[in-house]
């Protein structure tokens, strides 16, 4: 009976638990289910967002630096390259703890505080790269012991950049410019995509004016990366296109002649071929290296070079307006015979000093006490009378000496190709007004006749208006590009834009003005004479002038030693030279500024010597 | 010739007959060695791709499945019935050792798990998830059902006690596992519907405790699980990379050694707990229905075995390994696929790794034994 009666519990129990076994089998089945439904969810349903989140989890798009264009000389004389350098780069998206990380290297390699505040300034830019620099150019041990100790640094890593390089440094700086670190007003105005992983972009001069064209396009190495970011296959390669390279209209040994030429000086010279605007030197002294900016220049030398109180990083050549002093003369002596307000033998007597009709303010001098005598219009020129301007002025009126100096450019920019340009000052009574708030005299126009008061030009306009006139007219827009050189080696020229001509009712009158400026330096009795110095092998001419400082109340043309004497340095007057030649088949056009130096007309001598002279010889 | 051929022919019949004495002998069971063999091979390819094909980690695998071969053999030797008056003192032992590791044990990653024996290393606690079912089936298996309080009373106790000290070295997973299994002989073993109510109730009051006396990376890691993209490069990268992986399989998967983030090496602990990510991304959600089905063999199997089993003892040892096995299969893919909170439990014979696996080829040696160990009774 014990037995029976646990043989049935036996039976019981054994389909009790068979039929629990199918309810654990039903309940298993279930959550099996509920896996194969996750599944179904994450492979099935939500494939497409997975498969792109797991390609992008292995792509990334490293950009590839386009090499900028190289810039030569007229000649083919390099001006600007890009050499090879090492670069510490640091990952930051990578890195937890930037602050530890960065103490670390120091370890090994010397990171200036003007690193890390480099390095900062970067950080907190909106169109952040993926690398930043923390040092650029290595030394060779740094980049050795970087690499010995590079398994502590993950997500720090070397690369070589190429830093631009200008073998000419501060020769060439006043048309080149320079490039720097892109900052946060450069990001605005370029294309974002276009400036991956670059650290670069032309900032001043050429190098900022053809950014585009010198910049090239960016390309991308498409690398798989593993989860420590390492690179492990390159996908492919959408190669850059480099930048274009440039040649310039500039002859980089005139450039430096010129510099030369001004010595210790501080001052400006621009040289253009007159028939075709080229300009063949830029100048402004004092000039500094631009070579600096090209690894990133740490504040301190920057600030001591935009606060120099000789101001090396100001371009005098294209942005300091000085008075015209007596260049003036020759464009309103072309007005005044143009316009038939004199003739060619129109003569006055000079007793040095001009009065004003019925006015009772003081007499307007001449430079020469006692006066040039009986003056024509080439003698007013050649001697630089003031007393005869003064008288024609009165003549013509301002709205026609304006009227000829617009012509001729004066009073608006000439659009060269970098940006750094003033417009000068083109004086008229409207504009006295507005800027002033006080009414045009008559003598307003009497010291406007010799290039003082308010008229105001740059030496580059200076230099555009002379070689007007050794063209008789023909004016064309100067420009420093020569030449550009695509990738796929066509060189293409420049072609000379001409801007509408100044036509004289009588050519001859160009002529008569010409030859006066002739005698300015040929001439005994030429302003320009004795500091031209004799025998040019070549024709020449030319006009002083004088850019009044301080109002002295008598311009002096030829100041003596003694009347110099006096003076501190920084107040003596700048002088002016204009100059062309040769004037029979023009080749080169001037216009020096020398500041507080009396020396304009030396330092064109030496440049035309060279240029008609010793350049030819040289090519033969 | 004809000779020849008769000689052979009987020669055949002979040897056929002496195959299955020895096969007999065995007592191994065929179609559970199938599936399981099935899934070893699995495991062994899945983990060549996961560890960027490495000979030394597959050869690895493969002594460890021999070692574990060598355990499910010996354990099929045993009939149930030798061992069971030994139950209570395997238990006894093995909740020493585990007492022992959490006091003395060897630290590996910063955990104590281990037992030092100089040259051997095992973790206690992969003991006990054989102890702990054997444990209760011995203690049921002559109970009445449904059971009395006070035998679900001593059989909670049997199941928290090792539960909670494993909980202390710390190991969540195996914690886990060890109470799922133990609920599960329990359900089993027959409880009424009101008691998994009053428990399930009784463990969500609980879980704020529970909360309270978890280690901190175990609170990173639930928190993860609820939101892993909150922290996307700390503790919800797992499961983001994790659940990426098995995403972009899609149906077919992108091929045996092409699964990108495996070999760019975006998947954490790919050999061991995430080999399943591994899996799908390289065969898709067709290769994962494969690998379920030879999963679902295994146990449909192991629960045929159970249910025919003679008595209750052998009945709830086999029902509840299988459940062990169901669980850790369960957990794993549950949090590989982001369903469950990352707990550290592996892939139960395709995970890399030799502990875990001769625990379960323990288990089934067992099942097999149950199987082949039958009395013949009634014919």
């Amino acid at each position: 009976m014990p037995y029976f009666h646990k043989l049935k519990n036996y039976t019981h129990e054994s389909n009790q638990f068979k039929k629990r076994m199918l309810k654990a089998a039903i309940l298993l089945t279930l959550l099996l289910v509920l896996l194969i439904a996750r599944l179904f969810n994450l492979q099935i349903f939500n494939y497409k967002l997975y498969s792109a989140l797991a390609t992008n989890n292995q792509l990334e798009y490293v950009p590839i630096e386009p090499n900028r264009g190289l810039i030569y000389d007229r000649n083919g004389i390099l001006l600007a390259e890009n050499l090879p350098a090492f670069s510490l780069n640091i990952a930051v998206d990578r890195i937890k703890n930037l602050e530890a990380t960065i103490n670390n290297l120091k370890t090994i390699i010397d990171i200036t505080p003007k690193d890390i505040q480099q390095f900062k300034r970067s950080l907190q830019q909106k169109h952040r790269q993926l690398q930043l620099p923390l040092k650029i150019k290595l030394t060779q041990e740094e980049i050795a012991s970087f690499y010995v100790n590079q398994y502590r640094f993950p997500g720090i890593s070397l690369d070589t950049k190429m830093i631009r390089h200008y073998p000419l440094a501060e020769d060439i700086v006043t048309a080149l410019g320079y490039v720097g670190r892109i900052s946060k007003q450069d990001w605005q105005g370029i294309d974002s995509e276009n400036y991956k992983n670059s650290d670069f972009i032309g900032k001043v001069g050429l190098e900022k004016y053809y950014e585009t064209k010198l910049r090239g396009k960016i390309g991308y190495k498409v690398v798989e990366i593993d989860a420590n970011g390492r690179p492990v296959r390159t996908i492919k390669i959408i190669p850059p296109t480099p930048g274009a390279n440039i040649y310039l209209t500039i002859d980089s040994k005139l450039q430096k002649i010129a510099l030369e030429a001004l010595d210790k000086e501080q001052g400006a010279v621009v040289a253009i071929d007159p028939n075709n605007g080229e300009i063949l030197a830029l100048v402004s002294k004092p000039t500094y290296d631009p070579n600096l900016f090209t690894s990133g220049i740490d504040s301190d030398t920057f600030n001591k070079l935009q606060f120099s109180s000789n101001k090396p990083m100001y371009n005098r050549a294209t942005r300091s307006i000085f008075p015209f002093g007596s260049t003036i003369k020759p464009f309103i002596a072309l007005q005044a015979l143009d316009t038939g307000t004199i003739t060619p033998n129109f003569k006055i007597s000079d007793p040095g000093w001009f009065k004003l009709e019925n006015s009772k303010q003081p007499p307007y001098r001449d430079w020469q006490h006692g006066g040039h005598g009986i003056v024509d219009v080439a003698k007013a020129i050649t001697e630089s009378c003031n007393v005869f301007f003064y008288t024609i002025s009165t003549k013509l009126g301002i709205a026609k000496i304006d009227d000829i100096l617009e012509r001729f450019g004066f009073g608006s920019k000439t659009n060269i190709d970098i940006a750094e340009e003033s417009s000068g000052i083109i004086p008229s009574p409207k504009w006295k007004m507005k800027n002033t708030g006080k009414h045009w005299y008559p003598g307003d126009t009497i010291i406007s006749s010799i290039g003082q008061g308010d008229m105001k030009t740059t030496p580059l306009q200076l230099a555009n208006g002379i070689a007007a006139i050794a063209n008789h007219g023909k004016r064309y827009q100067p420009h420093l590009l020569l030449a550009t050189q695509t990738i796929d080696k066509a060189r293409a020229m420049q072609e000379p834009f001409a801007l509408p001509p100044i036509t004289l009712k009588n050519p001859n009158t160009w002529n008569i003005v010409i030859n006066a400026m002739h005698d300015v330096v040929m001439n005994p009795s030429g302003s320009a004479y004795t500091r031209f110095g004799p025998n040019p092998a070549y024709s020449v001419a030319g006009k002083t002038g004088t850019a009044q400082l301080y109002h002295h109340k008598i311009v002096n043309e030829n100041p003596t030693p003694e009347s110099e004497e006096g003076t501190p340095k920084h107040l003596r007057n700048h002088s002016l030279f204009i100059a062309f030649a040769p004037i029979e088949n023009p080749q080169i056009a001037l216009a020096i500024v020398v500041e507080n130096n009396k020396m304009a007309p030396k330092v064109a001598r030496k440049i035309l010597d060279y240029y008609l002279v010793d350049a030819v010889q040289q090519k033969n | 010739m004809v000779n020849y051929n008769l000689l052979s022919n009987s020669n055949q019949k002979t040897w056929d007959k002496i195959l299955a004495k020895v096969w007999q002998r065995s007592h191994l069971d065929f179609m559970l060695l199938c599936g399981i063999l099935l899934l070893g091979l699995f495991g062994v390819g899945i983990l060549y791709s996961a560890s960027g094909k490495s000979m030394v980690l597959v050869w690895h695998q493969a002594a460890n499945f021999g070692v574990a071969f060598i355990v499910l053999f010996i354990f099929a030797q045993i009939p149930a019935s030798r061992y069971r008056p030994l139950v209570p003192w395997i238990f006894g032992m093995v909740l020493l050792m585990l007492f022992a590791v959490v006091s003395v044990g060897a630290v590996n990653r910063g955990v104590q798990r281990w037992l030092n024996f100089g040259l051997v290393r095992f973790q206690p606690s992969e003991l006990m998830k054989l102890a702990m079912p054997m444990m209760l089936a011995w203690y049921l298996c002559n109970k009445t059902f449904p059971l009395r309080i006070k035998d679900l009373f001593f059989s909670c106790i049997i199941i928290v006690v090792p539960a909670l000290v494993i909980a202390k070295q710390p190991d969540l997973g195996t914690a886990i596992l060890v109470m799922a299994t133990g609920g599960f002989v329990l359900l089993l073993a027959g409880i009424t519907w009101q008691l998994i109510f009053g428990v399930s109730f009784l463990l969500m009051t609980a879980a704020p405790i529970v909360w309270h006396f978890m280690h901190d990376y175990q609170k990173m890691r639930l928190f993860s699980f609820w939101s892993p993209e909150n922290d996307p490069f700390g503790s919800g990268y797992n499961i983001i990379q994790s659940k990426i992986a098995i995403g972009s399989g899609g149906w077919f998967g992108k091929g045996w050694l092409h699964g990108s983030q495996t070999y760019l090496q975006f998947l954490p602990v790919r050999s061991t707990d995430f080999i399943f990510a591994v899996y799908s991304e390289e065969f898709g959600f067709i290769g994962c229905l494969l690998l379920f089905a030879v999963f679902a063999y295994i146990i449909g199997r192991s629960l045929y075995i159970g249910t025919h089993a003679q008595d209750t003892f052998s009945r709830l040892l086999v029902g509840s390994l299988v459940l062990s096995f169901f669980t850790s299969f369960f957990v794993n893919i549950g949090m590989v696929a982001g369903i469950l909170p990352v707990v550290g439990v592996p892939l139960p014979l395709i995970s890399y790794g030799g502990s875990s696996l001769i625990t379960f080829m323990a288990s089934f040696g067992i099942i097999m034994s149950v199987q082949t160990h039958r009395k013949l009774i009634g014919s």
